[in-house]
């Protein structure tokens, strides 16, 4: 990987722009934290033009524009136009509502080069109850048919989970008919609101293996017509995800109030420091706001991470996993068949409750 | 491998960019959530990929410019961007 000089420092490729945490839908599995910044806390337009001109000189390649609803935004478009003029690859990250056609035109001529719309399932009354907002499947359709029709790229997101694992293939025939050119499976990662939800969330082992299986036949299935990005549903694994790849390697985080984090879920660790970009610059928070350095490279780690012959490879795992699970951040991924702390992975990945969703509001 | 047709006229599609950053040490192909680092003749191959010269015509620039042999070429070019059509990067 390319370095920026000094400290054999990598350099960043990824920047996911939280722009608010407001957001119409309540999914109990949201990757927000569970405490909610607020909008008289949001980071001004001329801010985030400041840090997209930084993200881009630090080698950052393309920004994922976020939330939250990002469409909750007024400003929306003209922060797509900065991270444009930024030189950035700009990738809206919608849940559909809240962005009209009108509104997705004005988008796509500030320069938008890629949209992601979420959905929740295959079936409307599912995917509705799962979103907790009577008629977002609806609207989801309805944006996705406007995204097509002004020819921009579109990726359908579906969260995996107990609820609609079962319609994965669906889901994909799904994505095809809104015209989407890419479609990422995502099995639900059991941080915050997910946590919190964990019970009623899990899948079952027969249906993460026929999951897999679904897969594997849709690849071969759909092969020249759609990618089909999966992320493997990690308590069911034998080796820990690669988290962000890697703690401070690839990607950073800035939230709605501008604090930087190296993933989403790093606050929930505690005694980490994070570096506002109100206060400082990107480059001088990427190189050494203390949270960044607390877990990048492999120094940090203890056995069995330490000898590892795949330590450079998926970097100990996930820190906020480690601690969610270990109440240790330095801890091995738990998720890891080495760690001494596996056995817990495999009590809780039983343990299926069907009990009422806990909504993020 | 068989080459391509000579008579298409590949190029990226939309979404798709290339872009040179100093930082990441060249050229990078863009597609959604997804980056390519290509090596500069990947780069002087996509740059002619716009959808208006057909394959004939790049492989016969690129062997000008390269003073290479023709079929050389038509069998790289050709294999590269049936890899990129694969991963939905390229019309052909």
């Amino acid at each position: 990987m390319a370095t920026n000089g000094a400290a054999n420092l990598p350099n960043p490729v990824g920047l996911l722009a939280e722009l608010t945490h407001r957001c119409p839908l309540g999914c109990p599995y949201c990757s927000n934290p569970l405490a909610l910044e607020g909008r008289a806390d949001e980071l001004d337009l001329d801010t985030w033009a400041r840090v997209f001109r930084e993200a881009a000189t630090l080698g950052v390649l393309q920004v994922h524009l976020s939330g939250g609803e990002p469409g909750a935004r007024r400003d929306l478009v003209e922060i797509t136009k900065a991270a444009n003029q930024a030189g950035l690859y700009t990738n809206l990250i919608t849940s559909a509502v809240g962005i009209n056609a009108e509104r997705l035109a004005a988008l796509a001529a500030a320069g938008l080069d890629h949209i992601q719309i979420s959905v929740q399932d295959s079936e409307q009354s599912s995917a509705d109850h799962i979103a907790g907002y009577q008629g977002a499947f609806r609207r989801k359709r309805e944006l996705a048919a406007e995204v097509v029709r002004l020819g921009l790229l579109l990726t359908i997101n579906m969260v995996v989970h107990r609820a609609n694992i079962e319609r994965i293939d669906r889901m994909v025939e799904l994505a095809l008919e809104f015209g989407a050119s890419r479609i990422e499976i995502a099995h639900v990662q059991y941080y915050g609101w997910a946590l919190k939800n964990r019970a009623a969330l899990m899948p079952s082992r027969e249906q993460v293996d026929g999951a897999i299986a679904a897969l594997e036949s849709l690849r071969r299935r759909y092969q020249e017509r759609i990618v089909i990005d999966a992320v493997f549903p990690d308590y069911f694994a034998r080796y820990p995800k690669p988290c962000v790849g890697g703690w401070g390697r690839r990607s950073l985080n800035v939230t709605p109030s501008g604090r930087v984090l190296p993933c989403h879920a790093a606050e929930t660790i505690p005694g980490l420091e994070f570096w506002s970009v109100r206060d400082r610059s990107l480059a001088e928070i990427w190189e050494a706001s203390p949270a960044f350095r607390a877990f990048r490279g492999t120094d940090w780690m203890r056995e069995p991470c330490a000898t590892c012959p795949r330590r450079e490879r998926d970097f100990g795992g996930c820190r906020c996993q480690a601690f969610a699970l270990t109440g240790d951040a330095r801890a091995t991924d738990p998720v890891c068949h080495l760690s001494p702390d596996h056995s817990m992975v495999e009590r809780l990945a039983a343990i299926q409750e069907d009990r009422a969703y806990v909504y993020r509001r | 491998m068989e080459p391509l047709g000579l008579e298409a006229r590949p190029r990226l599609k939309r979404g798709v960019r290339l872009v040179h950053n100093e930082a990441q040490g060249g050229w990078v192909l863009l597609a959604p959530e997804r980056l390519f680092q290509t090596d500069p003749i990947g780069a002087e191959i996509l740059k002619r990929c716009t959808g208006e010269a057909t394959l004939g015509a790049i492989v016969d620039d690129l062997a000008t410019a390269y003073n290479a042999p023709r079929g050389e070429i038509l069998d790289d070019v050709s294999a590269l961007l049936r890899t990129l059509a694969e991963k939905q990067l390229v019309d052909l």
